[in-house]
């Protein structure tokens, strides 16, 4: 295989313009906002998660659901159930934390983003990268991002524990705006869980004759409509998710506390 | 109504060269290749450009109008301020012949790697049957006008040449795709894609869904599923075992 530097002859005969763009709009501007969105995001989650006011009945914060220790308050624990036991005595939140997390750092937009924003990878189309080799995602540890899908079951399965929550929040408390905002929540997440690259290919994505599985057609199709709103719904769904788990942290701290909270 | 623009222009040949300085005559409901014709034709008779239905549908005019991947033939001039000075340059992944006329044999060097469709041995040409939900996916991909901006703009090869010995760039992704998920295509592409066409380069940062002129959805509706077959056979423990199981 050759290889050639930057500074190779055959890269000498492109049209040696020693600018990194010639842009003249704002392309820094999308970077900018993805990277001050995202670390708002992570500065939040960090402090959420040691953060102990997360139950107030019948509210769960979102980033400490499924609290499954004995250290939770009983009506916080998913079905009652505790099978942790207690000698986990660390925030709840840092066991289920994985499963979102991975599946969110994996995705498709956010690998697209944050590849942008934070590695530069390119920092927008026509702009230069400032990194001198590229090997992209094939080898370790990028090549880990090929697990997706499995963190995507993963979280199906948060998506619909949130939405037990909220259901149960909506019977106990159906006046309540925790309630609401945590329904809206759980729908913004089920959808961006949904509107996964990898669930469209699970659904029929992978199959080449569509009218020999009309029903996976139907589901592909549908998946693939949401499919086109996944970066929209990627960040609805991760501001849902700060706001609601902010508002229970609030209404359990005592902050918030009129009468339909 | 009428105005003097204001343009820089890449002159060279063979990546040496520098942008020089032209005011032009700017008309109503012109476009950028318009005027290039008219700097052609009063100023500056060596200019090389390619271009040829002006249209947008041969893909002949590619070029970097203010640093972005356009086809000259379909940018408007009155995306541009009258005081706006517009930058043309040629495609700044390959290499220059003239002016702005780029060589873009990389692209056809990529494309004979990628063998052609395969049908099965006992199905002769005619007797193909699909319904059209089967092939609509790949259809798409067939609006391509090989206007080469996406490969241009692909920052793997773009700011890496060495890249290009092995990376065969979206638009050559794309029709390994196409034909991947064709009903009657029997050959193994998911293996190649990855091996040889340096399907993992690529981190799908949708530049070249940016600039396609065609709107082809290439990074989702192709490099992303790609991705994910070459999944079900690299990385999926799952997948494997149940087509063991399976026997598929």
């Amino acid at each position: 295989m050759t290889q050639q530097t930057a500074e190779s002859p055959a890269r000498k005969q492109r049209a040696q313009l020693k600018v990194r763009t010639l842009r003249t709009d704002r392309w820094w501007l999308a970077p900018a906002l993805t990277f001050a969105g995202l670390t708002f995001f992570l500065i939040y989650g960090f402090w959420a998660i040691f953060d102990k006011s997360y139950f107030v009945e019948p509210y769960i914060a979102p980033f400490s659901s499924p609290c499954l220790t004995t250290a939770c308050p009983e009506g916080a624990r998913l079905f009652g159930w505790a099978p942790i036991g207690d000698w986990f005595t660390l925030p709840p939140g840092l066991i289920i934390l994985g499963l979102p997390a991975g599946f969110r750092f994996t995705c498709y937009y956010y690998r697209k983003s944050y590849y942008r924003s934070f590695w530069l990878s390119p920092p927008a189309c026509a702009v230069g990268e400032p990194h001198k080799k590229y090997t992209g995602e094939t080898r370790l540890p990028l090549v880990i991002q090929n697990v997706h899908r499995y963190f995507f079951y993963g979280a199906i399965l948060i998506g619909a524990i949130l939405s037990y929550d909220a259901v149960l929040a909506l019977i106990h408390k159906p006046a309540g705006l925790g309630t609401w905002i945590l329904l809206v929540n759980a729908a913004l997440i089920v959808l961006y869980t949904l509107s996964c690259h990898s669930c469209r290919h699970i659904t029929a994505g992978r199959l080449n004759h569509f009218s020999k599985h009309p029903l996976r057609y139907r589901a592909w199709t549908f998946v693939s409509k949401l499919n086109a709103k996944h970066m929209q719904l990627a960040w609805a769904s991760l501001f849902s998710v700060m706001i609601a788990d902010f508002y229970v942290r609030m209404v359990a701290k005592g902050v918030i506390t009129f009468p339909f909270a | 109504m009428s105005y003097k623009g204001k343009f820089r222009v890449w002159r060279g040949e063979g990546g040496e060269g520098r942008l020089e300085d032209f005011t032009v005559e700017v008309n109503e409901g012109e476009v950028v290749l318009d005027v290039i014709h008219r700097l052609q034709a009063t100023q500056a008779p060596d200019l090389a450009v390619r271009w040829n239905c002006k249209a947008g549908k041969c893909g002949s005019c590619s070029m970097e109008i203010n640093g972005k991947p356009r086809l000259g033939c379909m940018t408007r001039m009155s995306t541009f301020t009258e005081d706006e000075t517009i930058t043309v340059t040629p495609m700044r992944t390959f290499p220059v012949i003239k002016d702005l006329v780029t060589d873009v044999s990389y692209n056809y060097q990529k494309a004979r790697e990628i063998p052609s469709f395969t049908p099965p041995k006992d199905v002769k040409p005619g007797e193909y049957r699909m319904q059209q939900i089967d092939v609509e996916r790949s259809q798409e991909f067939r609006k391509c006008i090989e206007c080469f901006m996406c490969n241009n703009v692909c920052h793997v090869i773009r700011d890496h040449e060495e890249n290009k010995t092995h990376f065969a760039g979206p638009r050559f992704l794309m029709r390994i795709a196409e034909l991947d998920m064709h009903p009657y295509d029997v050959a193994d592409r998911k293996d190649s894609a990855q091996e040889d066409h340096g399907l993992g380069y690529c981190n799908i940062t949708k530049c070249c869904t940016e600039v396609c002129p065609e709107h082809i959805k290439i990074t989702d509706n192709a490099l992303i599923p790609m991705k994910e077959r070459v999944v079900d056979r690299k990385y999926d423990p799952l997948v494997w075992l149940g087509n063991k199981i399976f026997r598929r």
